[in-house]
């Protein structure tokens, strides 16, 4: 069996699963049965001198009838005191001494961070993570987001933060800016021990068409929220692989965003993650859910070989690479198979209309009939000569493996834009034609 | 007759509710959403009317069911009844290609009430007629499905229409001939008064060739179209037959139709003979209406008979009993009521039905219900229209794309014409002959074919024009019948 647990930055961990900061992580109460489910970890909401929340405060993108594809908050750092915070913090060490518990912070001047700093490590707390991508309601009073997306603001309070921490701390980012990894790398110029990330994305969720009001209103007016859940998944999976890859970073990664099983887990390890945050997906279903986690991750981990969550980290990392570095002597085309269309023709107008035009319906005697197809009515067929294998017909296609993208052997050797522009340069070609 | 009402008013009426609630916002959305959204649809092509099934979905799951019922009701006037009546099973679900894919397909009859339910319920008049008519008039005959299918598109292309009817209210068997539990009546009277709205005119209880005569329509009317369905159930041509408790089995559901329903007389003991999908509806509501025993008798066996499959399920559900290869040789009687069937049972050779001699036996009946078919109405129409050309069976002769017949001006469409199929054959029929009409009268060829495709856009591909491409056998055995 795989090994799941892991020590991040020198927080240790029985496996990659933490709670993030956030609603789940308020209380002793949530984090006794968030470990009792089987968390590794929790990430305090965060702590700071105590606000006033508005009622009404989430919201929620759903599609198609599925709820929650993404969600947005205007809720604010905790709306507890700092002392009940901190005792609770000590009192759920004291009865979970393996688990990691992280003080999440949130406060203004150089004298209060140190003071909370220290107050994290006096109650036992494994490590601080700051709240530098908060994106609404704390930014304006020049905390959260205000500090993330400036990263030389984000620089000198790492390193008041650095001055007195005695534990590990680690950066939350927001995804609020131009490029993450210039926040990355001010965290690690710093002095810190590692990033978190990402933050929530600055965000309306929809507009109630009687009121004219967006949700959550609060008497008739809302506010920008963040924006988090499975939509944001391919953006945070974007920054953590920037960040990974960055060699200027250097940090490890505790990854956010979207994730809501194993596969988003695992996803989110192979692209640089060590340890692995949650907050939507419980706010969903409970803390439950970490159990199909560790097992799915762990079966995984056996069926392909690694040994440890560790081993893993970081495995596709490399599989990306500026585009500039691509084949462009690589193809592939789609090939349609006859006996699992079902006849929707999604594949026909989806190329024919929203791409490039390369799948004619023709007659379908040479092909039979499949389930759906019926006599007289014509087939999708892939012009492979023209077909440009840009996947979108095997995306639309509602039958799995129906459509598959077929690897077709140029006989070229491989040739990049770079490869290109350097050949251009020395006169050893002409223009490549442009498409007609 | 002896029979009587069998059951309370809320008893009756707890048992007749239709079969099926309908769809709440959320059930539709979640229905809604499991459309593939497939282009040129085979569920388009399995519809007569040609109804665009994945656009009107879609509209559903968008929040707008306004814009969903006028797709709907502008390809099918009577969407409504459609989407209750319709053997959805051999027709658009039969053709859904998530059924092949999940083995359930979209529930499309379900989501088309969902949305002609909500304008009905709103009071949203999604079509409309021109404010100014072309000044040109058109006589309907027959107010059922087909009449009110031609009657619709005509309004809509702006002609003077009115519908002649001898029946007290319009509908046709949509409102006096369908299970109750399938459709009360409530919704064809609400789509006959949507058509009306439509500026169409209707004139009840006339009676073609007495009230009205031909040559009076022929000089009053630039056309005529012919829906007069068929005429009252076929002779059995058995003794006792002309018993009061034997009576048709379209005659019965009236009653279902034009009474409270707790005041319905019904048999203890039901016999319906034949099993046709009309047997069916007549043996599952005398059952539902309190009969202690309603038994389907049919001279050929369960594999033979031409009730679809899932009407026969829900029979056997509904508690009916079945006496397959069986023929009733007489009616017998009590103080001039019936008593009794005297039965025999049969077996096929040669493909012609004979009675096995010395199986006869006598079962108790007080309610005999004939669903042995509908007689073709030769003989009316050889009187009303000498000059108009029958086939061998007895339908219209009709040309299949503008349905005009030998008779010049005059069109046809429904059972009259089909020999009795679908309402929803019907409404395309009727459909069809408003397009012929408005050619004649317009002088311009008709345009199109009733079912729209959009393949053939490039190179004329394909072209279009592949109606019923149905691969539901039992539907193509009735097609070509």
């Amino acid at each position: 069996m795989a090994d799941l647990s892991i020590n991040f930055a020198g927080v240790k961990s029985p496996n990659p699963f933490w709670i993030a900061s956030g609603p789940p992580s308020n209380t002793a109460y949530q984090s006794h049965r968030a470990f009792e489910a089987g968390w590794g970890g929790i990430v305090w909401k965060t702590i700071g001198d105590p606000i006033v929340n508005v009622s009404s405060r989430y919201s929620a993108l759903n599609l198609g009838g599925q709820r929650m594809v993404g969600f947005n908050n205007i809720e604010l750092i905790s709306d507890r005191s700092p002392e009940t915070n901190f005792r609770e913090i000590k009192e759920v060490k004291d009865r979970w001494p393996n688990h990691a518990v992280i003080a999440s912070l949130m406060v203004d001047t150089r004298e209060r961070w140190h003071e909370f700093v220290k107050r994290s490590a006096d109650c036992g707390a494994d490590g601080i993570e700051l709240n530098f991508g908060c994106p609404h309601g704390m930014c304006e009073r020049g905390m959260g987001s205000a500090v993330g997306q400036n990263p030389d603001v984000a620089e000198t309070i790492v390193g008041w933060v650095m001055e007195a921490a005695e534990i590990p701390v680690i950066v939350k980012l927001t995804p609020n800016i131009t490029n993450v990894v210039y926040a990355a790398r001010a965290a690690k110029r710093a002095g810190a021990d590692a990033i978190s990330l990402i933050n929530t994305i600055n965000s309306i969720t929809n507009v109630n068409l009687d009121t004219l009001t967006p949700e959550p209103s609060v008497r008739g007016l809302s506010s920008h929220g963040g924006y988090c859940g499975p939509a944001v998944k391919p953006i945070a999976l974007n920054m953590v692989q920037s960040c990974a890859a960055d060699p200027e970073v250097g940090l490890p990664i505790s990854g956010i965003g979207g994730i809501g099983n194993w596969r988003d887990a695992a996803e989110f390890l192979a692209l640089g993650s060590l340890s692995l945050q949650v907050c939507t997906a419980v706010m969903h279903y409970g803390f439950r859910i970490v159990e199909d986690m560790n097992e799915g991750l762990s079966d995984y981990l056996d069926s392909k070989g690694y040994k440890s969550v560790a081993d893993f980290s970081g495995a596709a990392v490399k599989s990306l690479s500026d585009w500039q570095y691509l084949d462009l002597n690589y193809k592939r085309v789609a090939r349609i198979d006859y006996d699992k269309c079902i006849g929707c023709n999604l594949c026909y107008i989806s190329c024919e209309d929203g791409a490039h035009q390369c799948i004619d319906l023709v007659d379908s005697a040479p092909y039979g009939l499949g389930p759906g197809r019926v006599p007289g009515k014509p087939v999708p067929k892939v012009r492979e000569e023209d077909c440009v294998g840009c996947n979108l017909c095997s995306i639309v296609c509602p039958v799995d493996d129906c459509i598959t993208m077929v690897e077709i052997e140029t006989g070229r050797e491989k040739f990049s834009w770079n490869d290109y522009q350097a050949r251009l340069a020395k006169g050893e070609m002409q223009p490549i034609p442009a498409h007609p | 007759m002896l029979i009587k009402p069998l059951l309370d008013a809320g008893t009756a009426a707890r048992n007749m509710a239709e079969k099926e609630a309908r769809y709440a916002p959320q059930e539709a959305l979640i229905e809604s959403n499991r459309c593939l959204f497939c282009f040129d649809a085979p569920c388009i092509m399995a519809c007569p009317t040609g109804i665009d099934i994945p656009s009107f979905i879609k509209k559903i799951a968008n929040g707008n069911p306004t814009g969903s019922a006028r797709t709907i009701l502008t390809a099918n006037v009577l969407g409504a009844s459609c989407a209750r009546v319709c053997p959805t099973e051999v027709l658009c679900e039969g053709a859904c290609v998530v059924l092949d894919l999940e083995g359930d397909p979209v529930k499309i009859g379900r989501l088309q009430r969902y949305a002609t339910d909500y304008v009905f319920e709103h009071q949203i008049d999604v079509l409309q007629a021109p404010a100014k008519k072309n000044g040109k008039k058109v006589a309907i005959l027959g107010a059922g499905p087909a009449g009110l299918g031609c009657a619709a598109e005509l309004a809509q292309l702006g002609y003077d229409t009115t519908v002649f009817d001898k029946k007290k209210e319009g509908g046709g068997l949509n409102t006096y001939g369908i299970a109750y539990y399938k459709m009360p009546p409530k919704i064809s009277l609400d789509e006959v008064k949507m058509i009306e709205r439509l500026g169409v005119k209707f004139q009840y209880g006339v009676e073609i060739g007495k009230d009205l005569t031909m040559p009076e329509l022929e000089k009053n009317y630039d056309a005529i179209f012919l829906a007069l369905g068929l005429g009252g159930a076929n002779r059995l041509g058995i003794p006792g037959e002309d018993l009061p408790e034997v009576v048709d089995a379209l005659e019965f559901i009236e009653w279902i139709h034009t009474k409270p329903l707790h005041e319905v007389p019904v048999g203890r003991r039901v016999a319906v003979l034949g099993c046709g999908n009309t047997a069916i509806d007549a043996v599952s509501q005398s059952k539902r209406l309190g009969a202690d025993v309603a038994t389907i008798i049919y001279r050929r066996g369960e594999d033979d008979m031409p009730a679809y499959g899932f009407e026969y399920e829900l029979a056997k559900n509904d508690g009916a009993t079945f006496h397959f290869h069986t023929i009733p040789t007489e009616v017998l009687a009590e103080n001039g009521h019936v008593k009794a069937l005297r039965l025999a049972k049969t077996e096929t050779r040669d493909g012609k039905v004979q009675i096995i001699p010395g199986s006869e036996w006598t079962e108790e009946f007080d309610l005999v219900l004939k669903a042995v078919g509908q007689e073709k109405q030769s003989s009316a129409f050889e009187k009303l229209f000498p000059s108009l050309k029958l086939d061998r069976k007895g339908r219209v002769e009709h040309n299949p794309e503008t349905m005009a017949t030998s008779v010049p001006k005059l069109f046809v469409g429904g059972d009259c014409a089909n020999g009795g199929r679908e309402v929803v054959n019907a409404v395309a029929e009727g459909k069809k002959a408003a397009r012929g009409i408005n050619a004649l009268l317009t002088k311009q060829n008709v345009t199109g074919p009733v079912q729209p495709s959009r393949y053939g856009a490039k190179d004329g591909a394909l072209g279009s024009g592949f109606n019923h491409p149905i691969r539901v056998p039992e539907l193509l055995a009735a097609m070509n019948s």
